[in-house]
């Protein structure tokens, strides 16, 4: 690859690339993000290669259909999802048998296979294009909509796709006061969790006084069942690359590093080839585009501790110490890694400044509300029909997001609640479905924006279990340096557990509260900061249930083991010998026409019986807060004789 | 230096920078407690006993008085109810630990702090830091450290480090306010080296 010296020679380059390139040209591309990996997109891929050889369309010189292995556009819950042009013809959980098809069909015949479309489960609607299918068309996709675009280990894909004219905009037609008053007038807040004005952090390590400055990408994303940034790294690492350049041009920065996850190995790989690609063609190394800038990232990966996710605590490991986090301020923008100002943002926050750039600030201002612009990606999970990543306005209300996005709740359950901010984020009820996501009003209901988590629950979820689960997560989690976030979320982490065992006593409430307000205000960092939300929105909008644990030692959602037991009417029992055979424990005793009676000493409570009952019996039911009836004698469980 | 004004608990303070707020306050004549503090020692922030409420434009919250650096115009407060509250919570979590802790149990007293709070789980250790970090930043041993995180964390001497740098030193259990770090080393050695007699030195 040649190295390219100034911003005409990159158009030059650029021309090259699209010269080559046929719009018409049909072209497969395949999400080979994790999440579809995990589904077989590996498998799909190898397949649509031999039926390409196959059907005589894969000559040496001249292949008539491109394959691309693109990163994850978000809809995990449909995988491996593929994405067929020019007609963005949008095809879900196809397996490697379908490639036959596609090839002979939608490529060769254009036609559209229908069963591999789209529909909708309430209208029976198909749809055929990407834009049309209601997960996507209902969101923004600025960031994470490039993904099925471009090969992530192209720097070729992403300079067709318009890469690096941000890049060249700022270098070259930019002082660097000019490209940090864009990103202050774009009002863009870190995506990391806190919301802080991106461009007044910027502001603050420019100002520091100093030579050597770093800037760094926080990629220790840390919430469980949260993959925004994996994405983002994963499926376009160019664009967080780009952002990162244009970040340290403002700042006066030489030096960046990439902190990611170890484990996200494939986020790891696509980043070192993107970088390893921009160096080669000079986007990255001494004198950048002929402009004098000069500019070297390094990644760096973290063993796995969510606290190196606050930037304090990441420096620190970053510079080979023990992630643990250091008393702000100095903040990380005066006295930051190894004491030199440092500029830390989160790989969303980066992967938008391009955008910001070359769209303008006016632009990006243009979307969101009031005090939180642009677009948020959230990972939307738990119980809703369409998994996966979504990318929308802020400002959006709850309700659209899991709702139009998300299809709703699976199983005609019921909505109850829905955490946002990672593990330690809070619990938002029904009531508040209509409010606008952004960060100062989730704060209001005691929720936070954090970096995107979304966890919806349904009626069969238990609070009190919600939040002994989180505490449990944050326990492992916090460094334990300083007392009140170690010693609270212990203290915490038992009086809850004991709640969900039954062992609640009157006060633990107010206990609770006491623990959670002192390390909520009084620790060290962020995490121990908002480690008691996750128990102090369960107590703010779920008090009911908490007093069921405590007072009635009744688990409302059925989930406390401890509190509940699992009794086989008698009247209703037909004796079908399903739950008997299909118990672990063999705590079902019973037979041919003997009524199945549950033994009590044995059962775990781990509800198979409860499941694998016919619907049309219905005989086994959960009781919780009331004792459970003594089984029938022996001589009244025969059932032969009877008609049933 | 270029002096700071502040007020601490009503009181006109002048500071210079650099300087924590816990240093101002002690140069004015006002003690605010410390567990893991130690003069010599870089400030640590860990045991938030110092925890005062601090005041600037307009906004309240706590900050660690040992590791905060004073600015202008700053109003501190190290005895208002929520700083107490703060401190009895403190104090109370930390004597489930160690409840026989002389500086634990004058503290509890002075802040009406209930030993009994909280079930006991007696590590003695308060995990204050003050030897780890004695060891690194003055006699530069690295004798002992911290292992593991959170709730599991507690400080271990690593033998080989201990049995060549600890037998005539010892200082840090002078500093330990809860006696643990003695226990911890002894127990160390009679794991790591069960012939040897406590006291003696390492054979040549």
């Amino acid at each position: 690859m040649p190295r390219i010296k100034s911003p005409a020679e990159l158009e030059e380059f650029r021309k090259g690339i699209l010269s080559k390139r046929d719009p018409q040209k049909p072209c497969i591309a395949v999400c080979t993000g994790t999440g579809c990996i995990a589904l077989g997109a590996a498998e799909v891929v190898a397949a649509l290669r031999e039926e390409i050889k196959k059907q005589g369309l894969g000559a040496e010189v001249d292949v008539k259909v491109d394959i691309r292995e693109t990163g994850c556009p978000g809809f995990c819950e449909q995988g491996p999802v593929i994405v067929i042009y020019p007609e963005e013809i949008c095809y879900l959980q196809v397996k490697p048998d379908d490639a036959k098809e596609i090839i002979a069909e939608t490529i060769l015949a254009k036609k559209v296979i229908d069963r591999l479309l789209y529909v909708d489960p309430v209208s029976k609607e198909k749809s055929i294009r990407e834009s049309d299918v209601p997960f996507y068309k209902n969101q923004t996709r600025l960031l994470i909509g490039n993904n099925i675009k471009l090969d992530p280990k192209s720097i070729e894909d992403y300079l067709a796709v318009g890469g690096y004219t941000a890049l060249v905009k700022a270098l070259a037609g930019m002082k660097p006061e000019q490209v940090l008053d864009v990103v202050k007038d774009s009002n863009i807040r870190g995506r990391g969790g806190a919301g802080f004005p991106a461009g007044k952090k910027w502001e603050f390590a420019r100002n520091s006084p100093g030579d050597t400055k770093y800037v760094v990408v926080n990629a220790d994303e840390g919430d469980p069942g949260a993959f925004m940034d994996r994405a983002l790294l994963e499926g376009n690492p160019h664009a967080v690359l780009e952002g990162l350049l244009i970040g340290a041009y403002a700042i006066g920065a030489h030096e960046g590093f990439l902190y990611v996850r170890q484990e996200y190995p494939l986020a790891v790989d696509n980043v070192t080839i993107a970088i390893r690609a921009a160096e080669d063609l000079g986007l990255l190394g001494k004198n950048i585009l002929g402009s004098g800038f000069d500019f070297s990232v390094k990644v760096h990966r973290g063993a796995g501790a969510f606290v190196c996710g606050e930037e304090t605590a990441l420096l620190r490991s970053l510079e080979g110490k023990p992630g643990e986090p250091v008393a702000r301020p100095p903040y990380p923008a005066v006295k930051g890694l190894w004491n030199k100002p440092t500029n830390i943002n989160n790989v969303e926050t980066w992967a938008n400044i391009p955008l910001i750039i070359n769209k303008g600030s006016k632009f990006f201002t243009s979307i969101g509300t009031e005090k939180s612009k642009g677009t948020k990606i959230f990972s939307l999970v738990g119980k809703v029909k369409n998994t996966g990543l979504v990318e929308v306005p802020m400002g959006i209300t709850l309700r659209d997001i899991i709702y139009k996005v998300g299809g709703g709740i699976p199983g005609e359950k019921k909505f109850k609640a829905v955490q946002t901010g990672g593990p330690s984020g809070g619990c938002i009820p029904e009531e508040y479905l209509d409010m606008s996501v952004d960060f100062d009003e989730l704060a209001k209901v005691g929720a936070i924006m954090g970096s995107g988590g979304m966890i919806v629950m349904d009626e069969d979820t238990c609070m009190v279990d919600v939040a002994r689960y989180f505490l449990n997560f944050l326990s492992d989690e916090s460094c334990g340096k300083c007392t009140p976030c170690r010693e609270g979320i212990r203290q915490m982490l038992k009086i809850l557990t004991n709640i969900s065992q039954g062992k609640g006593k009157e006060g633990d409430v107010e206990l609770l509260e006491t623990l959670a307000e002192t390390t909520r205000d009084a620790s060290l960092c962020a995490l121990g900061g908002s480690a008691p939300n996750p128990v102090l929105s369960t107590i703010r909008y779920f008090k009911d249930e908490y007093d069921a644990h405590i007072k009635d030692k009744k688990c409302p959602a059925f989930v406390c083991k401890e509190l509940i037991s699992f009794y086989i009417d008698p009247d209703k029992c037909s004796a079908c010998m399903i739950c008997l055979r299909k118990c672990p424990v063999d705590a079902i005793i019973g037979g041919k026409k003997q009524i199945h009676v549950i033994d009590q000493e044995k059962c775990t409570n781990c509800g198979t019986c409860f499941e694998v009952c016919p619907s049309r019996f219905g005989a086994v039911r959960r009781l919780s807060g009331e004792p459970v009836p003594a089984p029938i004698p022996e001589e009244a469980r025969n059932l032969a004789g009877e008609s049933k | 230096m270029s002096e700071i004004l502040l007020q601490i608990d009503g009181k006109e303070v002048k500071a210079s920078e650099g300087m924590t707020i816990y240093e101002a306050a002690k140069s004015a004549g006002i003690f605010i407690p410390t567990l893991c503090h130690h003069e010599k020692l870089t400030p640590y922030g860990a045991c938030r006993v110092c925890t005062v409420e601090l005041e600037t434009a307009g906004r309240t919250r706590l900050v660690a008085a040992c590791v905060y650096p004073v600015e202008r115009n700053m109003v501190v407060r190290t005895r208002s109810v929520k700083v107490g509250k703060t401190r009895k919570v403190i104090l109370e979590e930390l004597l489930a630990h160690a409840p026989d802790s002389e500086d634990l149990r004058r503290l509890a007293r002075e802040y009406g702090a209930d030993a009994d709070r909280f079930e006991k789980e007696p590590a003695f250790c308060i995990l204050c830091g003050l030897c780890v970090r004695y060891c690194a930043e003055i006699k530069q041993k690295y004798a002992v450290g911290f292992s593991d995180r959170g709730p599991r964390r507690e400080i271990i001497f690593i033998p080989e480090v201990a049995s060549k740098a600890c037998w005539d030193c010892k200082e840090c259990f002078e500093l330990c306010p809860t006696s643990y770090a003695q226990a911890a080393y002894v127990l160390t050695e009679a794991l790591a080296f069960p012939d040897r007699a406590s006291a003696s030195a390492p054979e040549e």
